[in-house]
C-alpha cells in the first residue's frame, strides 16, 4: 500500500504525516508513506487545499488533518 | 418593536462589544494595579489587556463557527459551482464564494491551478482571490464589534465591489497569456471525497481554531501593542499631521504601509481601533485594514509562482488603487457612517 501526504511543508502537513505514520504503526500494516511537495503533482490529484491524504492513488481527505482513528479507516 | 431594538442593543453590547469585559478589566486596572484610567500608563494597560482578551475570545468563537460553515464549501465545490460561469455573473459569484471558502495565502497556488485548469476565466479566479482574504463572516462580525454595524456593512459591500470590479478589469485586459506556462499543462481533475460527518466537521473546526491561533497570536500581540501606543502615547498633533485630516495623502500613506504587511483582520483591528479613536478618518482606517488583509508580500511571492510578473503587477496595482479610492470616498462621506 502506498500512502501519500500532499502538502508543501506547512505545520498541518507535518501533523498529517505524523498521524499517518502513527496509524500505520498501530495497524501494523505494510505501507510506504511518501510526501508530495510539488504543486504540479498536488494539483494533478485535483486537490486545491492542503494537506491531503492519498491512499493507493485515491484522495481520501483534503484541506484538513484527519485524526489517527479516521486515517485507520482509510487504510 | 422598541423592546426588540433594546434587546438587540443589549446583546450587541454584551456579546460583541463585550462591555462586561471592559468593566472587568477597568476594575483590575484601578483596584488591583492601583492605576487611573485617565492616566497614560493605566489607559494603555487597560487597552492592552482588554483588547487582547477580547480578540482572543472573538477569534476562538468566530473561527470555530465559521470553520464549521466553511466545511460545507471546500474549494473543490466552489470550483464546480463556478465552472462554466462567464461574465459579470461569474465575477459576482466568485467574489461571494470567496467569502465562505476557507483561505490562507499558503493555499493560493493549488487553488489558482485548480481554478485555471478547470477552464475558469481568469477574471473570475481573481475576483475570488481578492474577496477571499478581504471579506468573510469573521471580518464582518469583528468590524461590527469594534465599529458598529454600519461600518461593518459598508466594508463588506465595498470589499465585494472591489473584488467584482478587479476581476472584471483583469478579464477585459486579456491577461490569459500571462499565466505561467506549466499551469495550463496540468489536466483538470475532479475528486470525489466522502462527505464529512458532523463529528468530523466539529473536529475540523477545533483544529482550525488551534492552527489559526498558533499562526496569528504573535501578530495579535504586536497589533495590540501598536494600538496601545497609538491610543495613549503618540501626541495628537503628530497623528493629525501624519495620518489625520491635515495630511491630504493620509489614505495613500495608510495603504502603502499596509500593503506589504502580512496579518489578518484579528491583528489589524486593534491598530485600526486606536487610529479611529484618535480621530483618524474612517476611510483612512478602512484603507489600512484592507491593504493589510488583501495584499501582502508573502501572498505576492506565492502568486508570482503561477502568474508572470506583468499580471502580478497589474493585479497589485488594481487592488491598491481600488483600496485608495475606497479610502478617499469613505473619508468624504464619513458623516453617513459615524
Amino acid at each position: 500500500m502506498v500512502i501519500k501526504v500532499l502538502g508543501s511543508g506547512c505545520a498541518s502537513c507535518k501533523k498529517l504525516e505524523s498521524n499517518v505514520k502513527e496509524a500505520v504503526k498501530e495497524l501494523g500494516i505494510d505501507a510506504v508513506v511518501e510526501k508530495v511537495e510539488d504543486f504540479k503533482e498536488i494539483a494533478a490529484y485535483g486537490v486545491m487545499k492542503t494537506p491531503a491524504i492519498v491512499v493507493d492513488e485515491q484522495v481520501k481527505a483534503m484541506g484538513r488533518v484527519p485524526s489517527v482513528e479516521d486515517i485507520k479507516k482509510y487504510l | 418593536m422598541h423592546i426588540l431594538t433594546q434587546m438587540f442593543g443589549w446583546l450587541n453590547d454584551q456579546l460583541l462589544k463585550m462591555t462586561w469585559l471592559f468593566e472587568l478589566v477597568r476594575l483590575l486596572v484601578e483596584k488591583v494595579f492601583g492605576l487611573s484610567m485617565e492616566d497614560r500608563v493605566g489607559g494603555s494597560v487597560h487597552f492592552f489587556i482588554y483588547d487582547t482578551v477580547k480578540i482572543f475570545i472573538l477569534l476562538s468563537v468566530l473561527i470555530f463557527a465559521i470553520s464549521y460553515i466553511q466545511s460545507y464549501f471546500p474549494p473543490e465545490r466552489t470550483k464546480k459551482i463556478l465552472g462554466g460561469m462567464k461574465g459579470i455573473k461569474g465575477n459576482i459569484l466568485g467574489a461571494l464564494l470567496g467569502t465562505v471558502t476557507p483561505f490562507c495565502s499558503c493555499s493560493s497556488i493549488p487553488l489558482f491551478i485548480g481554478f485555471t485548469s478547470a477552464g475558469l476565466p481568469l477574471g473570475v479566479t481573481f475576483s475570488f482571490l481578492i474577496s477571499s482574504p478581504l471579506v468573510d463572516l469573521a471580518s464582518f462580525l469583528i468590524l461590527m464589534s469594534f465599529f458598529g454595524i454600519r461600518i461593518a456593512l459598508a466594508y463588506v459591500v465595498v470589499g465585494l465591489v472591489l473584488a467584482v470590479e478587479g476581476g472584471t478589469l483583469i478579464d477585459k485586459l486579456n491577461m490569459e497569456k500571462y499565466v505561467q506556462g506549466y499551469v495550463r499543462e496540468i489536466k483538470s481533475t475532479d475528486v470525489e471525497v466522502e462527505e464529512m460527518s458532523r463529528r468530523e466537521r466539529i473536529s475540523f473546526a477545533k483544529e482550525q481554531v488551534k492552527e489559526i491561533t498558533q499562526r496569528v497570536w504573535m501578530y495579535i500581540l504586536i497589533g495590540v501593542g501598536i494600538g496601545a501606543a497609538i491610543h495613549n502615547w503618540i501626541p495628537q498633533p503628530v497623528i493629525e499631521t501624519v495620518i489625520g485630516g491635515n495630511n491630504p495623502f493620509a489614505v495613500i500613506l495608510a495603504a502603502a504601509v499596509g500593503i506589504p504587511m502580512y496579518a489578518d483582520i484579528f491583528g489589524t483591528i486593534p491598530i485600526a481601533e486606536a487610529l479611529f479613536g484618535r480621530g483618524v478618518g474612517i476611510g483612512t482606517v478602512l484603507s489600512f485594514m484592507m491593504a493589510v488583509t488583501a495584499l501582502s508580500l508573502p501572498s505576492m511571492i506565492m502568486l508570482g509562482k503561477v502568474v508572470k510578473p506583468k499580471l502580478l503587477a497589474i493585479f497589485t496595482a488594481i487592488v491598491s488603487i481600488g483600496i485608495i479610492v475606497i479610502g478617499y470616498v469613505f473619508n468624504a462621506f464619513s458623516y453617513l457612517f459615524i
